[in-house]
C-alpha cells in the first residue's frame, strides 16, 4: 500500500505544481493593481500553443520555448495598452470584468488561429517515468516542479532587491504615495502584465507535455490557479506555490483515499474552510500589517 | 442564421417562379424543390459535430441536383444553425416546418437538441432523422423518428463481446464527468451482465483534469483483468499515458469517442496494443475488398476530403446517412408524401452506409447492429482490425 500512498503524493504534487504556475500570475497582477486578471490562464494557453506551433514550424525546442514566452508577453503588453490602460483611473472591478473580457477574445482568437484540437509538446528530458518505492512520476513533472520553485526565488529576488520590483511593491501597496515619490505606476502596471504574462507562458510550456494544450485549456487553468492563490493569500508568492501544491495534494488524496467522483469537491470545501477561518489565505493577510 | 445556400436557392427559387410565370412554361425545372430541413449544432462546443454535418448536407444536396434531384426534382437544403442550444433548436425546427414547410428533417447534431424537438416532428407528422447518438431517441420507438448513428451501448457490447473471447471478465471502469462518458459508462452497467462482465472498480475523472495516476493506481490494486476507460476529448489520452506510467500492462479498452488520429498523437507510444470500436469510416483503406461498407465509405471520404481539405469524421458520415435515407424513402415512396416517405423510411433494408448496414422495423429505428463497429487496435501509431 505503502507504493499507492506514494502515488496519491506524486500524482498530487505534479498537478499542484502546475496550478503553483498559474496562481504565480495571478499574485503579479494582483500585488501591482489589485486586480485579479482572469486572462491569466489565457496566458498560460498563448505559450503553450505558441510553442506548439513554433515546433511544428521546424524550430528546435530551444529556440521556439523563449519565443513562445516572448509571444505571451507581447500580447499581454498589447493587451494592458490596449485594454486595460485606458481604464486605469475606473476601479478594480472593472479592471477585473476587463479582463474576463480579454479573457474571451484571446480565447476566441486561438480558436481562429490554431483550431480547436488538442496539442502535446514532446517531453523535455525522457518520457521513461521514475520510479521510486513503487511510486512513478514523469521527468517532465520535476521540470515543472524546478520551473515553480527557480519562479518564486527570481521572485523574491526582483521584488526584495531590484528598484523596479520595489517600485512595483510600493504601488501595490498605496498608488498616490508612490506617484508622489516619483514612481512611474503606469510602467509598473505595464511591466507587471509583462511578467505576469511571460511566467505564464513559461508555465504553459513546461506543462504542455503532460497536461496537453488547446485553446481552451486556460478556463480550467485559470479557475484552479485562482483558488490556488486565494488558499495560499493572494499576493504572496510563496502562498501561491503553497496554495497550489495544496490544492493539488488535496485532490490527489482526495481521490485516492476517498473517491475520483468528489475529488473536486474535497478541495473545494476543504478551501472554503480555510477562508473562512483565515479569510486572507495561508499567507496572506499581511496586508494590513503591510501599513 | 440562414445560410447563403438557402438565401441563394431562395432567391433563385423566387427568380425561377418569375420567370415561369412571365413565360407561361410549366417544365420539369420549375417544379417545386423538395425540401430537406436541417438544424445543426454548426458553432459552440459541439462544432466538431455540426460542422462536418453542414458540409456533407452541402456537399450531397449539390452532387444530388448536379446528378438531376430525386424524383426529377431539385433539392434544396433548409440549415440552420442552433449552436448547441436545445432551445434554439426547438425555435428553427418550428421555422423548418412551419415557414420553409419542409418535407423532411435531417439533424439534430446532439441528443439534447434532439430530444427538444421530438414533441414537435411528432406533432407535425415529420419524418425526422437525428443525427445524435443516445439510445433514448429510437427508444422506445417514436412513429417519426429515426436515427443513423450507433449508439453507446452497441461500443459497450463490441467491448464485451471482445473481453469474452479473450476469456476475461473482471473489468475496472474509469470515465470522464462530460455527458458522452456518463452516458457510455451507464450503458455498460446495463449490458455487462449479459455478457458475463463484473466491474471491480468504477473510477472517475473531471474533463479538464491533467493527471488520472491516482484513479489508475487504485485499479492497479483491484484484481482487474481489463480497463475500460468510457471516455471523450483529451481525458482518454491522459488516462493511456498515465496507464503506462503506473506500469500497468493489462488489456485497455477505449470508447469509440476517441477513433481519431488526434488521441494516438497526443498519447504516443503509450496507446500501442489499445483496443476500441470504430465505425469502418475510420479505416476505410483497411477494409477488405469484399466488404460491403468499403466502396460506400471510401467514396463519402474521397468527396469529403476533395472538396474540403480536411480528414473525413464519423460524424460527417452520419449527416451522409441520414441524408440519402431520406432521399431513398422519398424514391421508394415516389412522392414526398409525408406518411408514405415515413413508411419507407422504417422499410429500409439493406441500406449500406457510412455508419453501418441500416434494417429499420416497426420496432427499430436506427437499424444498425454490432457489425457496424470494427475492433480496432493500435499497433505502431496507426490502427489495424484486431484479429
Amino acid at each position: 500500500m505503502a507504493g499507492s500512498w506514494l502515488q496519491f503524493v506524486a500524482s498530487g504534487l505534479t498537478t499542484g505544481a502546475i496550478y503553483a504556475l498559474v496562481a504565480l500570475g495571478f499574485s503579479i497582477i494582483y500585488n501591482a493593481s489589485g486586480a485579479i486578471n482572469f486572462a491569466q490562464g489565457e496566458f498560460v494557453m498563448i505559450g503553450g500553443m505558441s510553442a506548439v506551433m513554433l515546433l511544428a514550424l521546424g524550430l528546435p525546442l530551444l529556440v521556439a520555448l523563449p519565443l513562445a514566452v516572448l509571444a505571451a508577453v507581447i500580447v499581454a503588453l498589447l493587451v494592458e495598452k490596449l485594454a486595460v490602460e485606458p481604464a486605469r483611473h475606473a476601479g478594480t472591478v472593472t479592471l477585473i470584468i476587463i479582463t474576463i473580457g480579454v479573457a474571451m477574445f484571446l480565447r476566441g482568437l486561438a480558436q481562429l488561429l490554431w483550431g480547436k484540437g488538442v496539442h502535446r509538446l514532446p517531453a523535455f528530458s525522457s518520457e521513461q517515468p521514475i520510479e521510486w518505492l513503487g511510486a512513478t512520476i514523469l521527468p517532465q513533472s520535476l521540470w515543472v516542479m524546478a520551473g515553480a520553485a527557480l519562479a518564486v526565488v527570481a521572485l523574491s529576488w526582483f521584488y526584495g532587491r531590484t528598484l523596479l520590483g520595489k517600485a512595483m511593491r510600493a504601488t501595490s501597496h498605496n498608488r498616490t504615495a508612490a506617484q508622489l515619490v516619483g514612481i512611474n505606476t503606469r510602467g509598473v502596471l505595464f511591466a507587471s502584465f509583462g511578467l505576469a504574462a511571460g511566467l505564464g507562458a513559461l508555465g504553459g510550456v513546461l506543462i504542455a507535455p503532460i497536461a496537453f494544450t488547446s485553446y481552451d485549456a486556460g478556463i480550467m487553468l485559470g479557475l484552479k490557479g485562482f483558488a490556488a492563490a486565494m488558499l495560499g493569500g493572494l499576493g504572496s508568492f510563496a502562498g501561491a506555490v503553497l496554495g497550489g501544491l495544496a490544492l493539488g495534494l488535496l485532490e490527489g488524496l482526495g481521490a485516492g483515499f476517498v473517491s475520483s467522483a468528489y475529488k473536486d469537491a474535497i478541495a473545494f470545501v476543504v478551501i472554503l474552510a480555510v477562508l473562512f477561518l483565515m479569510p486572507g489565505g495561508l499567507l496572506g493577510g499581511r496586508g494590513s500589517e503591510r501599513v | 442564421m440562414r445560410f447563403n445556400t438557402d438565401t441563394v436557392n431562395a432567391l433563385r427559387r423566387s427568380a425561377m417562379l418569375l420567370v415561369g410565370a412571365l413565360l407561361a412554361i410549366p417544365g420539369a425545372w420549375a417544379q417545386e424543390p423538395i425540401r430537406i430541413g436541417a438544424f445543426l449544432s454548426v458553432t459552440g462546443p459541439a462544432a466538431f459535430l455540426g460542422d462536418p454535418e453542414l458540409k456533407t448536407l452541402e456537399l450531397y444536396v449539390e452532387r444530388l441536383n448536379a446528378a438531376g434531384g430525386v424524383l426529377g426534382r431539385k433539392l434544396q437544403l433548409v440549415a440552420y444553425d442552433d449552436a448547441g442550444d436545445a432551445e434554439k433548436a426547438r425555435t428553427f425546427a418550428k421555422r423548418l416546418l412551419e415557414q420553409d414547410k419542409v418535407d423532411v428533417v435531417v439533424g439534430g447534431s446532439t441528443t439534447g437538441t434532439t430530444m427538444a424537438v421530438v414533441p414537435l416532428m411528432e406533432q407535425a407528422s415529420t419524418p425526422f432523422i437525428s443525427l445524435a447518438g443516445a439510445v433514448v431517441i429510437v427508444e422506445p420507438v417514436k412513429k417519426w423518428v429515426f436515427k443513423t448513428p450507433h449508439t453507446d451501448r452497441m461500443a459497450c457490447e463490441k467491448i464485451f463481446v471482445d473481453l469474452q473471447a479473450r476469456k476475461l471478465s473482471k473489468v475496472a471502469l474509469i470515465s470522464g464527468s462530460g455527458g458522452f462518458d456518463k452516458s457510455m459508462r451507464a450503458e455498460c452497467m446495463k449490458v455487462a451482465s449479459k455478457y458475463g462482465i463484473e466491474f471491480v472498480a468504477d473510477e472517475t475523472y473531471g474533463a479538464t483534469d491533467t493527471d488520472m495516476t491516482t484513479q489508475l493506481t487504485k485499479i492497479k490494486g483491484s484484481g482487474a483483468q481489463a480497463v475500460l476507460n468510457a471516455g471523450f476529448g483529451q481525458g482518454p489520452a491522459l488516462v493511456t499515458r498515465n496507464f503506462r506510467q503506473v506500469g500497468l500492462t493489462l488489456p485497455l479498452y477505449q470508447s469509440h469517442g476517441v477513433a481519431s488520429k488526434e488521441y494516438i498523437k497526443l498519447s504516443g507510444p503509450a496507446a500501442d496494443g489499445v483496443r476500441l470500436p470504430a465505425a469502418a469510416l475510420l479505416v476505410s483503406e483497411l477494409l477488405d475488398g469484399g466488404d460491403a461498407q468499403k466502396p460506400v465509405v471510401s467514396g463519402y471520404s474521397k468527396a469529403f476530403e476533395d472538396k474540403y481539405k480536411a480528414e473525413v469524421s464519423t460524424f460527417g458520415g452520419h449527416a451522409y446517412d441520414g441524408l440519402m435515407l431520406a432521399v431513398n424513402a422519398i424514391k421508394a415512396a415516389g412522392s414526398t408524401d409525408k406518411a408514405k416517405v415515413r413508411d419507407a423510411l422504417e422499410a429500409t433494408k439493406g441500406y449500406v452506409g457510412t455508419g453501418g448496414v441500416v434494417n429499420m422495423s416497426a420496432n427499430d429505428h436506427m437499424g444498425l447492429d454490432l457489425s457496424a463497429f470494427r475492433m480496432l487496435e493500435i499497433r505502431n501509431g496507426d490502427w489495424t482490425i484486431a484479429k
